[in-house]
């Protein structure tokens, strides 16, 4: 099958299927860092996590129109902040959330999951009264448009760079909120051994609350994320849950590195099979071999040794 | 009656009253139609009952109980469309006796794994042993490794989306999105029409109280209590010698062998078979029958595919916006409210006051055991 291209021809294809890859790779760890916070670190499936992703895409879609409308000499950055409004609406969302539904269950985690999954009808719904069912795009700043010629070949979009160094920040910005702040010491204290940590004086009930809410606003910011590269609907939150629960699953849940490095694993080996097999054949080889390993190794790629 | 028996007093009534609504009841005072309807909604009841055992007793919910259903169902269909596919009835594709959407595909031949679909008990063979094989390659690799809880409710809602993945995208062997249509007849008997369809129910209806039985077997054995004491205390059963995984998988093969025979049924009363019926949302949909009607009670879980799926079906007929929240609204009251669903909200809330209103009445009698004091 190579036999008709040349060995740039070659190269080329690879280069670009890898950097298909990437920005693919960018989307699992925008998708993933948020369930890696409320699933790894509390053990709370949130099935309406791309509800929550969905919202902040929908925000950004407001906020462009916004700008478009009454600021139109700021178009260029009101991306900038259309972030920061997800991140907060729909952390503001996810502490409503914990607070009337998700606390009550912290004993019962199957029935968590029946319950979000309530929630994303309920959100699903709520969204196509509000927007209508057709997809909704925003439009692209300017310096977004076109793309990078690296070689005569080679050729990037803009808006691909874009989404991994923003993958790339967040991630780093979920590592510092865990490993460096105040938080971040009382989430992992919490998640090992919650008695002794209210016991020293830790307000874990609160922190639960926050966990969820940061989890839900992380989510968000990748829905902002996502409108650079498609537009949104009331039902792609629904696309996105088994693939961001099998990212987190694999990486070991409660490990950050371990999920992005299934992220990554599962976005390249997806983007090279579909340059050989089909796209519906690709990603059933993929989730099969995932699914494969996670029944060899229950415990993921990476597992923290905890105390039960 | 000792609670030991197979049943007791109380839980014979019960089986009654729903063979008495299912068998006299529904087939007087519906017409044609609906009666069919809601021997489709019977059809998602053996799944629900599986999940009563499975989530209910076991402890294990499994969002991949539609890929059982549409195993079982596509199954069914293979046959049927083989028989509908004779070489007259298809003599105007470029391939004869092939089923259309092969054709339409560019397939010049049946592949090897549709050859045995031609043999009726094969195919019947097939409905229960294909799930269950598949349940069981599950089930082992994932209870002897000790998942289970959320875990294996994720690994098993990802294989009810690979399994809609494969189908639609290998329409040329499944026929893809729309599934497998126009099925006409089984051996020579014509389903489609509206004496077949009463027919069906009635087998419908009768395999649904085998399988009851059935599980009521299981319930009362002592399998069944086992399954209750894991479900509460995994470790102590297993201190106690018992191989828990063996249980795990025995009890999740009945339930796909459950959902098979209703997906069996569901393509003979319906007339085709699809990956709607299979993916991620008719699959957790299923969970919410078996709560709505207690996770507990098999016969609530008949009752619960029943009421959910009435309301679905008059709901969406005339406020389509509407049952997505109604939906959504009843998987969080179910879960926060009523965690034992209907059966709970009956025997904690409207049984003690019928046994009251009932001693009022008759205060010679003596008052049965259960009723609490007021």
């Amino acid at each position: 099958m190579f036999a008709d291209y040349s060995m740039s021809e070659l190269g080329a294809i690879f280069a670009m299927q890898g950097f298909a890859g990437l920005i693919l790779f960018s989307v699992f760890v925008l998708m993933a860092l948020g369930l890696a916070i409320i699933f790894g670190q509390m053990g709370v499936i949130n099935m309406a996590h791309g509800e929550f992703m969905i919202l902040g895409a929908y925000v950004t879609y407001l906020t462009s129109n916004l700008f478009a409308d009454h600021l139109p000499f700021l178009f260029g950055t009101y991306f900038f902040v259309a972030m920061i409004f997800a991140f907060l609406i729909s952390g503001a969302l996810g502490l409503l959330v914990e607070w009337s539904l998700i606390r009550h269950l912290y004993k019962r985690p199957l029935d968590t999951l029946l319950a979000t999954w309530g929630l994303s009808l309920i959100l699903q719904q709520t969204y196509r009264s509000i927007f209508g069912a057709r997809e909704v795009g925003v439009s692209i700043p300017d310096w977004m448009m076109g793309s990078l010629p690296l070689t005569d070949l080679i050729e990037v979009p803009i808006n691909g760079i874009f989404v991994m160094v923003l993958a790339v920040s967040i991630s780093l910005a979920v590592y510092v909120m865990m490993f460096r702040s105040r938080w971040g010491k009382q989430v992992r204290a919490i998640n090992q051994n919650r008695v002794m940590a209210g016991a020293v004086g830790i307000n874990t009930e609160w922190t639960d609350r926050l966990t969820f809410g940061i989890g839900c606003g992380v989510a968000g910011v990748a829905g902002s994320a996502f409108t650079m590269i498609g537009s949104t609907g009331p039902t792609a939150g629904q696309l996105y849950i088994v693939d961001t629960f099998l990212v987190v699953v694999f990486g070991g849940a409660g490990s950050l590195l371990g999920t992005i490095a299934s992220a990554f694993s599962i976005s390249q080996a997806q983007s090279i099979m579909e340059f050989f097999l089909s796209g519906s054949m690709a990603k059933v080889l993929t989730l099969l071999v995932v699914v494969g390993i996670l029944m060899i190794r229950p415990q993921g790629l990476f597992s923290l040794k905890l105390r039960k | 009656m000792q609670s030991s028996a197979f049943m007791t007093r109380k839980e014979l009534i019960g089986f009654l009253i729903l063979a008495a609504l299912i068998f006299i009841v529904f087939p007087v005072a519906l017409d044609n139609f609906r009666l069919n309807l809601f021997g489709k909604y019977l059809t998602y009841a053996f799944v629900a009952v599986g999940l009563a055992l499975c989530w209910g007793a076991g402890g294990i919910l499994s969002l991949g109980q539609g890929v059982f259903f549409g195993l079982g169902g596509y199954c069914m269909a293979m046959f049927l469309k083989l028989e509908a596919s004779t070489p007259e009835n298809t003599a105007i594709q470029s391939t004869p006796g092939i089923p259309d959407f092969m054709d339409w595909n560019q397939l010049k031949e049946l592949p090897w794994w549709w050859e045995p679909f031609y043999s009726l008990p094969i195919a019947l063979a097939a409905v229960v042993a294909v799930p269950v094989i598949f349940a069981f390659i599950i089930g082992v690799a994932m209870f002897t490794r000790r998942v289970g809880g959320v875990y294996f409710a994720i690994i098993t809602q990802a294989f009810a989306a690979i399994m809609t993945i494969l189908i639609i995208g290998q329409q040329g062997y499944t026929g893809g999105v729309n599934g497998i249509t126009d099925l006409r007849t089984l051996m020579g008997w014509d389903i489609r029409t509206d004496e077949a369809k009463t027919i069906l129910y009635f087998v419908n209806g009768a395999l649904l109280f085998v399988v009851l039985l059935v599980a009521q077997y299981v319930r009362k054995s002592k399998l069944g209590r086992l399954l209750i004491a894991m479900r509460d205390q995994e470790d102590r059963v297993r201190f106690s010698g018992y191989n828990v995984a063996n249980f795990k998988i025995f009890i999740f093969c009945l339930g796909a062998a459950f959902a098979g025979i209703g997906g069996a049924m569901f393509t003979l009363q319906v007339g085709f078979m699809s990956p709607t019926l299979v993916g991620i949302v008719p699959s957790i949909e299923m969970v919410i029958f078996c709560a709505v009607g207690g996770r507990l009670s098999i016969l609530g879980a008949v009752y619960g595919a029943l009421l959910v799926n009435w309301a679905k079906t008059s709901l969406s007929e005339s406020f389509p916006e509407l049952w997505l929240l109604g939906l959504g609204a009843l998987f969080i009251a179910v879960v926060m409210f009523f965690p034992n669903g209907l059966a709970g909200v009956w025997s904690e809330k409207i049984e003690p006051r019928l046994l009251a209103l009932f001693n009022q009445k008759k205060p010679s009698r003596p008052t049965p055991d259960g009723a609490p004091a007021e």
